[in-house]
């Protein structure tokens, strides 16, 4: 291959750089109206960086209220609207678009040998309807914003509290719809799009992966939908659908709201675990072991993820044998993502492991997950989680998996395709660094949470003066929680540092298998400058790497 | 894999289309390699859009049931008081302009320019007597005061079968609220059909549509049949609970 002898020395002057994506054309309506699933990918990530600062700036006050026992921050519903807004900014503006929207979006096409997405004017209207359901949020944050907690639960939400709930609910279903057009176009990319050769099981995991997040996003998403119109209605209206006093029942405003937002969970971390999987294999350089089962755990975890909802339900009156089925659905998940963890570490036994920033994260990744996820079992199983109902061990736990898992897995991606995204490479002690800032931050912050709800330290309360014991643990948390924030800091330093003084990236810097790496970095604005004919497995490390093979790029 | 000079790409996507054996087509967008897979992705696109729509109004349907269930008498003493008539009516006119919809299809793929441009035409009448006699029916519900809300009133009113016996106005309210969500959003669902069916109207007017290309149509179809099958549901769910 050519490509091989192209890479060019770190040193080399950036003579007469060749056309790529981004500096294809130049200016803002390049921009606002492309319709390259790169260049969307890159607004996407302006934008989610955007409400991910504005959601850990809510994240901050509330651990800064916490830091002693009384409350003497905040007043009482300033605190109710902080852990509010912070919830909904990071579940519906940063974590729900967050590895779909810019990696997926960016990696998609690429990886199956397209030129870009099936549906490129909608891949772009998508970004559009989430940047209004933003600028909604946004609005609704500034005029008071809503304190329901980001559950809306009704009939608190539609016929008690003052706030903002159409405004926030509308927002969120904007939002949605942003969501439900990026899965559309996923799903019809993979079957539509592949390359020659490319076939379902040569797709890479990270694809089988978005995949199933895409079934999630298509047939949850309209379901948050329609319960977000009744809210509004009701509470516009005066109606009665889940206002008992009207006779209606608010327990099927839980079943509505938990069959999207329990899948929802699956939207997070399922791209993630896709993320990993290509992370694992490259720096362990090994064919990743068990592939069927990997991909086949994430359809699994996509249709299981649809038949639990109701464990989030256990105390709100539902029939103890309903609860009965539901737990036992609820382990039944724990089944494909162990299937994940262990064909992980397999594929990492007698690899030839490199310790290389995105690994890191992916190892972070491995430990946090694990634990959020034996800490899930422990929330399925009915007995255990009627004690800790509300505590602050259910809000480590799902930091565990929404903080742990797909913010690692995030961070994770970024490092590993950043060099294919910029053309630059990041500066890789910086990076360890700050990879290992963000684990110990991220354990020292939520750890000390596991223990609070376990002792009973209910969340949601910004005044804990009668119960001064739990002082110690929740400074510990406040100040892991500075530290994660230099963690996530750093990253956003020093990528725009790259972006002008970073080294610039050859074409497969990690030697990575897989068809995004086949191409310049960055790519071409129509990826491939020949198509692609796709004749080799998925992860074919050991070919790579063999001594003897001249296909193979020469390594960095 | 060689680095071409990135002109290349452009080259490349028009080798393409003289490898596919097939006449440049100005409709083939840059991105696909032929005429066919651009049709089957368009295609495939618009199935897993209704399929999100499936659950947008299953959700809607599964509270419909459940009250149903709950409140069966009081549901059906609502349902009696909406008009049955205008509503199998409503039910024949979508029947039918689905039947011109199937046809105008047709028309496009055999190249009946005429055909198709009138198909198109009664289609969006049709729709438009829908929305014509569902909105008389939302005046009717106005006028008796059975529309969700501060003057709301449902007093006195005899459950089916049961003489003497009044329904609970708060749970006909429920009924109510849920039938003017329902009908309202597939009345919505029925004016973006009738924007896509003028777009449809104009391109056809102008012939863009040949028997190769006229997958606007076919998935604008799609999206008609899929608003016309939620009223199969609707109404018999809506104006025939315990009718004799």
């Amino acid at each position: 291959m050519s490509m091989a002898t192209a890479i060019p020395q770190p040193t080399s002057p950036p003579a007469a750089e060749r056309e790529n994506y981004l500096n294809k054309e130049y200016g803002v309506w390049s921009w606002l109206l492309t319709t390259d699933h790169k260049r969307i990918a890159l607004l996407y990530l302006l934008s989610i960086t955007f409400f991910f600062f504005i959601g850990g700036f809510f994240a901050l006050l509330i651990r800064l209220e916490l830091l002693t026992p009384a409350g003497d921050l905040v007043q009482a519903d300033t605190y109710n609207k902080l852990f509010t807004m912070h919830g909904m900014v990071m579940v519906f503006f940063f974590l729900i678009p967050s590895i779909p929207a810019v990696l997926g979006n960016f990696l998609v096409p690429l990886m199956v040998g397209a030129k870009d997405l099936a549906f490129p004017r909608i891949n772009l209207l998508s970004w559009y309807l989430y940047i209004i359901g933003g600028v909604m949020m946004l609005h609704c944050m500034f005029t008071g914003g809503v304190d329901t907690g980001w559950t809306f639960y009704a009939p608190f939400s539609t016929s008690f509290t003052n706030t903002n709930i159409v405004e926030a609910g509308l927002a969120i279903f904007v939002a949605g719809f942003s969501s439900i057009l990026t899965g559309l176009n996923f799903v019809v990319t993979i079957h539509r799009m592949r390359a020659p050769g490319m076939t379902w099981s040569r797709l890479p995991l990270f694809i089988w992966a978005h995949y199933a997040t895409s079934i999630i996003q298509l047939l949850g998403t309209p379901v948050i939908a329609v319960t977000i119109v009744l809210v509004a209605a009701e509470r516009a209206l005066h109606l009665g659908i889940f206002d008992p006093k009207l006779g209606g029942d608010p327990v099927l405003f839980q079943h509505l709201f938990w069959f999207y937002s329990h899948p929802a969970v699956y939207i997070m971390i399922l791209p993630s675990m896709g993320v990993v999987t290509e992370i694992i294999a490259c720096f362990s350089r090994k064919r990743i072991f068990g592939y069927h089962f990997v991909a086949l755990s994430s359809i699994a975890i996509a249709v299981f993820g649809f038949l639990v909802w109701a464990h989030h339900m256990f105390v709100a009156g539902i029939s103890v044998y309903s609860a009965l089925v539901f737990s036992f659905l609820s382990y039944a998940v724990a089944l494909p993502s162990a299937i994940k963890v262990f064909n992980w570490t397999a594929t990492l036994y007698k690899g030839s492991i490199h310790y290389d920033a995105p690994m890191l994260y992916a190892f972070g990744f491995l430990g946090l997950f694990t634990i959020g996820g034996l800490t899930g079992l422990f929330l399925a199983a009915l007995g255990i989680d009627v004690h800790v109902t509300d505590t602050y061990f259910v809000v480590a736990h799902f930091h565990y998996i929404m903080v742990g898992g797909a913010v690692m897995g995030y961070l994770g991606g970024m490092h590993f395709w950043w060099p294919k995204i910029s053309g630059r490479l990041y500066p890789e002690g910086w990076a360890r660094l700050a990879a290992l800032i963000v684990f110990l931050g991220f354990n020292l912050t939520f750890f000390p949470q596991f223990l609070l709800g376990y002792m009973g330290m209910p969340r949601r309360y910004y005044d804990y003066s009668h119960m001064p014991e739990f002082q110690i643990l929740n400074v510990l948390s406040t100040a892991g929680a500075t530290i994660l924030g230099v963690g996530y800091l750093l990253p956003m330093v020093y990528f725009l540092w790259s972006m002008r003084y970073g080294k610039p990236a050859s074409d497969n810097p990690w030697n990575a298998a897989g068809l995004e790496w086949k191409t310049a970095s960055p790519p071409p604005t129509f990826n491939f400058d020949q198509e692609p004919v796709v004749t080799w497995e998925a992860y074919n490390y050991e070919e790579l790497d063999a001594p003897h093979n001249e296909e193979v790029p020469v390594a960095k | 894999m060689q680095n071409n000079a990135s002109a290349g790409s452009f080259t490349a996507v028009h080798d393409h289309h003289g490898e596919a054996h097939v006449a440049h087509n100005p409709a083939l967008l840059h991105h696909f390699a032929a005429p066919q897979q651009q049709r089957d992705a368009a295609s495939l696109g618009m199935w897993v859009f209704l399929a999100t729509e499936v659950m947008f109004f299953g959700g809607l349907f599964c509270s419909y049931l459940i009250y149903r269930r709950w409140y069966f008498s009081d549901f059906a003493a609502a349902s009696k008081t909406i008009n049955m008539y205008l509503g199998a009516t409503n039910t024949g006119v979508l029947i039918c302009s689905s039947l011109t919809v199937v046809l105008a299809v047709w028309a496009a793929q055999t190249a009946r320019r005429a055909l198709l441009v009138g198909m198109l035409v009664i289609t969006m009448l049709l729709g438009l007597v829908f929305l014509g006699i569902k909105g008389v029916e939302y005046r009717e519900k106005f006028e008796e005061h059975h529309v969700p809300g501060a003057s709301f009133s449902f007093d006195h009113v005899e459950i089916p079968g049961h003489p003497g016996q009044f329904a609970n106005p708060r749970h006909a309210q429920i009924f109510f609220t849920l039938y003017f969500v329902m009908t309202g959003l597939h009345a919505l669902h029925m004016i973006i059909g009738l924007g896509i069916f003028t777009w449809l109207l104009i391109m056809a007017w102008k012939g863009r549509f040949t028997p190769e290309w006229h997958t606007p149509v076919e998935i604008g179809g799609l999206y008609w049949h899929f608003v016309d099958i939620v009223w199969i549901y609707l109404f018999p769910l809506l104006y025939l609970i315990d009718r004799h």
